[in-house]
């Protein structure tokens, strides 16, 4: 889960953390009203869950209030990669003088967290990665023992050798430890960690990742969710147990577990089709299951077939068949529907599935072709 | 011959008298495993499928000699039954769980390398050797016992191909589901290295699918310790970047993680790729002849 830049800085300020005073607005109006409380220029910045806000256009310098509810007018309602700008962060704006990157991720090759720095601050991180590694330090630490303060100072030390950078950078780090360890969290960054022409040092932008696995225990993570940033058809399967990502396609895929699933999609693309989305109906997949499974995948109007790829392990091919036949009776279905159901109880399913007009396949290849064929052919 | 369970595995069920506890203990037994014990914390006393169910590991251990453990606790008390299974001296545990918070798999891990313990899992089926004994989910019916050994980090699609196998006159030495996470206890590198100093297993199909770099290393591994053939098959070539399908750990990040990068790791090392899953039996038959080996191991 993602949260937004300003409920990551509100994770900082109970820290003790400096980033510049701010509030959140919906409308240009209060953007101004926040602008005139701030006094002086301030950055509109959009809040929405995308990386590259800068360059979309979504982060403006404004003089003073009117500028502000003018930038604001410009911003909200704005597209960002598909999302639509519903709220921005008004800030008073810092006169930066120099800019770094400070991260933490989890590490999944060395299984610990692990602190990302680089002096090449206020760009997109990844990019100095692959481009320039020499200029990024990275330290893993062993969460059994938890971040020392020697760690900090190197890390601080590998980029700068001003104190005041120094001393801020190794309590921001300090911070994004503490962010990261008690929030559950798989990615904790400030890009850009900034010092002022002032001489002083703030996190003026944050980013927060949370794993999801661990939400049941983060209760004042989860309610910063914020409902407008998610598809609502993938809200809809989380809530029903079932795993569920759009894609651009035109073959509506249900199939039993991940893998399998991403397996049936490639076939759909290697015959030449597009899959229209991912869909894993778990493991005991009940009947009812299956019926929103389907009435997610209906509501895809450019699904032209629907592809069932079932392996019966622990899954029952006779409780899908009843799935199936339930939805088909409920939802009205003029799709053509492929049913490839194998394993445990297959003969039972086909059984029940014997004089409905759905298609039978036997094996996953020739089950992706059927339904590539009645969806009018490749694409 | 087989890796990780045999017959000398000796399970006790963690979460047993649960609902998917009690149903696949009841299957575990059925295939054959000598199923010793169950545990559930305050049901200790009670029977549940056939055997004893205790408070603790450490007493399932001490009563019944337990050696290996399968975990089926929801994930908030999931790491606490790897601890627990762990310190009662069990050498391999098995968690089934999916959703097991990553940042506790973090220090959980370090426990079970220190202590010399194995952990397969978590968010995974578990694992078979055909004939001998099952820890997990996986459907015994499809196997059979032979000299293919399967690694992957999926269930239901690792079903898929040891189905093919066995449809082919492939039986197996050892099918084991590694887990979606992103931090699991044992890799494909570890499962690798079993199965290469497994005298029964003659050749490893391997499934991987997007996210990490475990593929990756894996074909360095092959390319420079294996002598036995490896044929591989990775999920998710169209999967759109950044977002996570199913597995906690199967996403594509930052550029990283693409069936592309895996494929080309394997290629590089020499191990045939299948395209999709139907060609992997084909393909493992160009490197494996069953009936050959069966003459030169005469």
């Amino acid at each position: 889960m993602k949260v937004h830049e300003y409920q990551a800085k509100e994770l900082f300020v109970e820290r003790g953390l400096p980033v510049p005073r701010g509030k959140v607005a919906t409308t240009a109006e209060e953007a101004e009203a926040i602008a005139k409380e701030l006094g002086g220029a301030v950055v509109v910045k959009a809040q929405v869950h995308v990386g590259g806000r800068g360059k979309a256009g979504g982060v403006k310098l404004a003089s003073g209030p009117a500028e502000a509810k003018e930038k604001a007018a410009a911003i909200l309602g704005m597209d960002i990669k598909g999302l639509t700008v519903e709220k921005v962060l008004v800030t008073e704006a810092v006169d930066i003088e120099e800019e770094y990157y400070i991260g933490l991720i989890m590490d999944r090759a060395s299984k610990q967290p692990m602190f990302i720095v680089s002096a090449a601050g206020g760009v997109d991180i990844e990019q100095v990665a692959a481009t320039t590694p020499e200029k990024i330090l990275k330290l893993g630490i062993d969460p059994r023992y938890g971040v020392k303060p020697f760690q900090l100072r190197r890390l601080a030390f590998s980029v700068s050798q001003d104190p005041a950078v120094v001393k801020g950078m190794s309590q921001a780090l300090s911070v994004l430890y503490d962010v990261f360890m008690k929030s559950d969290a798989s990615l904790v960054e400030i890009n850009p960690f900034v010092k002022t022409k002032d001489g002083k040092t703030w996190s003026v932008d944050a980013k927060l990742n949370i794993d999801d696995n661990a939400l049941f225990r983060q209760p004042q993570i989860a309610a910063m969710r914020d409902l407008a940033e998610e598809d609502s058809d993938e809200m809809e399967a989380k809530e029903a147990g079932l795993s569920f990502v759009k894609l651009d396609g035109n073959i509506g895929c249900l199939v039993n577990g991940a893998g399998l699933a991403m397996a049936t999609m490639d076939l759909v693309q290697h015959f030449g089709g597009m899959p229209a989305n991912f869909l894993d109906i778990g493991g005991s997949s009940n009947p009812e299951k299956v019926v929103t499974a389907m009435k997610i995948i209906l509501r895809d109007p450019q699904v032209e077939a629907i592809l069932f790829n079932i392996f019966g392990g622990i899954t029952r091919c006779d409780d899908v068949a009843a799935g199936l036949l339930k939805a088909t009776e409920q939802l009205d279905v003029k799709l053509p529907i492929v049913a490839r159901l194998t394993g445990t109880n297959e003969e039972k399913a086909r059984e029940m599935l014997q004089g409905s007009a759905l298609v039978p396949a036997v094996t996953m290849d020739e089950a992706v072709q059927k339904a590539l064929e009645l969806a009018g052919g490749a694409q | 011959m087989s890796i990780f369970v045999d017959n000398n595995t000796k399970l006790v069920v963690q979460g047993i008298t649960g609902r998917d506890g009690a149903f696949h203990a009841a299957s575990m037994k059925d295939y054959g495993t000598h199923l010793v014990a169950g545990v559930t914390p305050g049901k200790g006393g009670q029977e549940a499928g056939g055997v004893p169910v205790f408070n603790t590991v450490a007493e399932a251990v001490q009563e019944t000699g337990a050696n290996t453990s399968c975990i089926f606790v929801p994930p908030a008390f999931a790491t606490d039954a790897i601890f627990e299974a762990v310190d009662a001296g069990i050498d391999l545990v098995v968690c089934i769980t999916e959703g097991v918070p990553v940042n506790d798999m973090m220090v959980v891990f370090r426990y079970v390398k220190e202590r010399g313990a194995r952990l397969i899992g978590p968010n995974c089926p578990g694992l078979i050797s055909p004939g001998q004994a099952k820890v997990g989910i996986l459907p015994g019916q499809i196997c059979r016992e032979g000299h293919v050994g399967v690694v992957s980090r999926s269930g239901t699609l690792t079903y898929e191909v040891v189905d093919q196998l066995t449809r082919n006159g492939l039986g197996q030495s050892t099918c084991i589901g590694i887990g979606g996470d992103p931090i699991i206890g044992t890799n494909f590198i570890d499962c690798l290295e079993a199965f290469e100093a497994d005298p029964a297993t003659e050749a490893v199909l391997l499934i991987g699918e997007i996210g990490g770099d475990a593929e990756e290393h894996a074909a360095a591994y092959i390319r420079d310790q294996m002598s036995i053939p490896v044929v591989s098959f990775i999920a998710g070539r169209t999967a759109p970047p950044g977002k996570r399908m199913g597995h906690a750990g199967a996403i594509v990040s930052g550029g990283k993680g693409t069936v592309e990068s895996k494929e080309e790791a394997f290629r590089e090392a020499g191990v045939a790729v299948a395209v999709k899953p139907s060609d992997l039996v084909p393909l493992l038959a160009e490197k494996y002849d069953p009936a050959r080996e069966a003459l030169c191991s005469a």
